[in-house]
């Protein structure tokens, strides 16, 4: 990659000369970068670890002693039990992407295998369509049922996250996946079906992972559905978060503990599997 | 149990995998179109029923039909329909450009390899997963006008302190620099795996031919990558027209106290929710969503003819 055409010598020279310049400028270039988009989440991090005196104060802003005092306000069980709200955010992330998957991968094999568009543009219908316009339905519906405030309503909605992004990232790994691999296995005498459930999916396996990953992602970040759905036993942490805004005075070091405690997870999530986060977000976008 | 059930037992479970692997189209398929259809087509259908209808203050209130009354209230509404389609489309039109050239510079520092080029990426990768509630919050607190670290630091250069969020002429324009910041990385990554997969022969060919590192980016990548910069642009601007999180985070019912940030979306969440007028708040989403559509079918159109 890095191999020039060195034809005569002062045409190599100066572009050595040039490369150098250029390595420098893109190095300050790449920590800028990282500054711009690190700088904001370390300076959250580290407010959450001040009183809130040493945030007032700008003499303090990056030599201080922390305190673990906000985290105590945040896990403050007379606020409302923040162990809950992160068991209720873990629980509708988990049972939406589980559910999700069972629903949307053999839906995205049969629909990429079969080229079905019209059933598609209803996944692409999903990703379209605003939020709003599902809640309100919803929520007569569910008024109707009489479900409001449980776990069943705030499940159906998350699912309304992560199916259509299951779908397609799925969709777009099955097209890749070689038909002959099924069709060497159905000789063998397998069914079609069982051909699907045992080659293909087994093959799958890093495409489901990395629906499972996105889904949960964006599940849990979700907080449209659950301020509206949720009551006051199946809060999600993002609504948790929203509420530290009373109408009193912020108390901005609480707020901030907060906010790392919603983020920290996902973030974690996403150290460890970049790959697979990228290669779901990017799916299906090259090919145009 | 007799004999010839046990017989028919098995008969029928050939029968049915039989039947299963013929359809299997609809028997794979299916399970998620009812689904879809229960949640999906039936609320749409809903809404579209509501927006004719006079349903407001409680849900189990039974409600008439009045006609295109909601859309015509609507459409004559200078004071807050129009004022906020005009910002749904502020917001997204400047985001959305400066997440294209800043997605792109991005793209290009990451596209050839350096070291610790895998940090730099996890970290670039960061504040798209972030949760939007507490991006949202964070930046509450770097752009508060008196403790805020933003005014502190372009104070350095001179500058005097901003409004930022507590200004109704500056909070929008805030906010676009926030989803700025939140989704840039998407853009990269996609520009990114777009310029992974170019095809070597012509940049080699313009670098020998002596072109420029500025000539080779204009004439040949850029280019190239435009079915790639279609598909960013396409999927980033659908959610930039919806963003709902970020903006009820950081000002709160209506767009904060001047309805400065009052995109559509928050528009038709307040009339659901706040002041429970869903027959209007129907006609809005209505209006919203055939929106959408069209701007999608508008940059369709563009791609075409390109």
């Amino acid at each position: 990659m890095t191999s020039t055409i060195k034809s005569s010598k002062p045409v190599a020279a100066r572009r050595r000369r040039r490369f150098k310049w250029g390595g420098f400028g893109r190095a300050v270039a790449i920590i800028l970068m990282v500054i711009f988009f690190l700088g904001p989440i370390a300076w959250m991090i580290s407010a959450s670890l001040k009183f809130n005196v040493q945030i007032y104060d700008t003499s303090q802003a990056f030599i201080f002693t922390p305190t673990l005092s906000n985290y105590d306000t945040v896990f403050d069980p007379n606020r409302g039990n923040y162990l809950i709200f992160i068991w209720n955010s873990f629980f509708i992330a988990l049972m939406a992407t589980a559910l999700s998957l069972v629903f949307a991968v053999p839906a995205a094999y049969s629909m990429s295998r079969f080229i079905m568009r019209k059933s598609a543009m209803t996944v692409l219908l999903a990703r379209i369509i605003p939020g709003v316009s599902l809640l309100v339905p919803w929520y007569f519906i569910f008024a109707q049922l009489e479900i409001t405030g449980g776990y069943l309503p705030l499940i159906l909605s998350h699912m309304f996250v992560s199916m259509p992004l299951i779908l397609y990232i799925m969709m777009s790994f099955f097209e890749q996946l070689p038909e002959e691999l099924e069709e060497s296995g159905q000789v063998d005498g397998l069914t079609a079906i069982g051909a699907f459930l045992r080659i293909s999916l087994r093959l799958s396996v890093p495409g489901i992972a990395t629906a499972t990953i996105l889904s949960f992602i964006f599940s849990w970040n979700n907080f449209m559905f659950a301020l509206v759905l949720s009551g006051p036993a199946t809060k999600t942490l993002p609504v948790a978060v929203f509420d530290f805004i009373g109408y009193a005075s912020i108390d901005w070091g609480a707020l901030m503990a907060a906010s790392v405690v919603v983020t920290t997870p996902i973030m974690l999530i996403a150290l460890f599997t970049q790959r697979y986060i990228v290669s779901g977000l990017t799916a299906g976008a090259t090919k145009g | 149990m007799t004999n010839d059930s046990k017989k028919a037992e098995p008969l029928r479970r050939e029968q049915f995998s039989k039947w299963a692997n013929k359809n299997r189209k609809w028997v794979l398929a299916g399970p998620s179109m009812i689904f879809v259809g229960l949640l999906l087509l039936i609320p749409i259908g809903w809404t579209l029923l509501l927006s004719f209808s006079n349903a407001r203050r409680s849900v189990r209130r039974p409600f008439e039909f009045i006609g295109a009354d909601n859309y015509l209230e609507i459409l004559s509404d200078m004071d807050r329909f129009w004022p906020s389609v005009g910002r749904t489309f502020a917001f997204t039109g400047g985001a959305l450009f400066f997440q294209l050239v800043l997605g792109m510079a991005v793209a290009l520092l990451l596209w050839k390899p350096f070291r610790a080029q895998g940090i730099v990426r996890t970290i670039v990768l960061l504040p798209l997963v972030a949760t939007p509630v507490a991006v949202g919050m964070m930046w509450r607190l770097l752009f508060e006008p008196n403790i805020g670290f933003i005014n502190e630091f372009i104070g350095w250069f001179g500058i005097p302190p901003q409004p930022w969020l507590a200004d109704p002429s500056t909070s929008l324009a805030t906010l676009a620099f926030v989803d700025v910041w939140q989704w840039t990385p998407m853009v990269a990554l996609i520009l990114l795996a777009g310029l992974t997969s170019l095809p070597e022969e012509p940049l080699e060919a313009a670098r020998v031919d002596g072109a420029s590192a500025w000539q080779r980016l204009w004439l040949i990548v850029i280019p190239l990558m435009r079915p790639v910069i279609g598909a960013a642009v396409v999927l980033r601007g659908i959610d930039a027209l919806k963003t709902f999180d970020l903006l009820y985070a950081t000002k709160g019912k209506g767009g904060g106290s001047f309805n400065d940030v009052e995109t559509l979306n928050i528009y038709a969440y307040g009339l659901s929710f706040d002041y429970n007028e869903y027959g209007i708040a129907s006609a809005v989403l209505i209006f919203f969503f055939l929106m959408i559509l069209a701007a999608i079918w508008g940059l369709q159109m563009i791609r075409k003819v390109n």
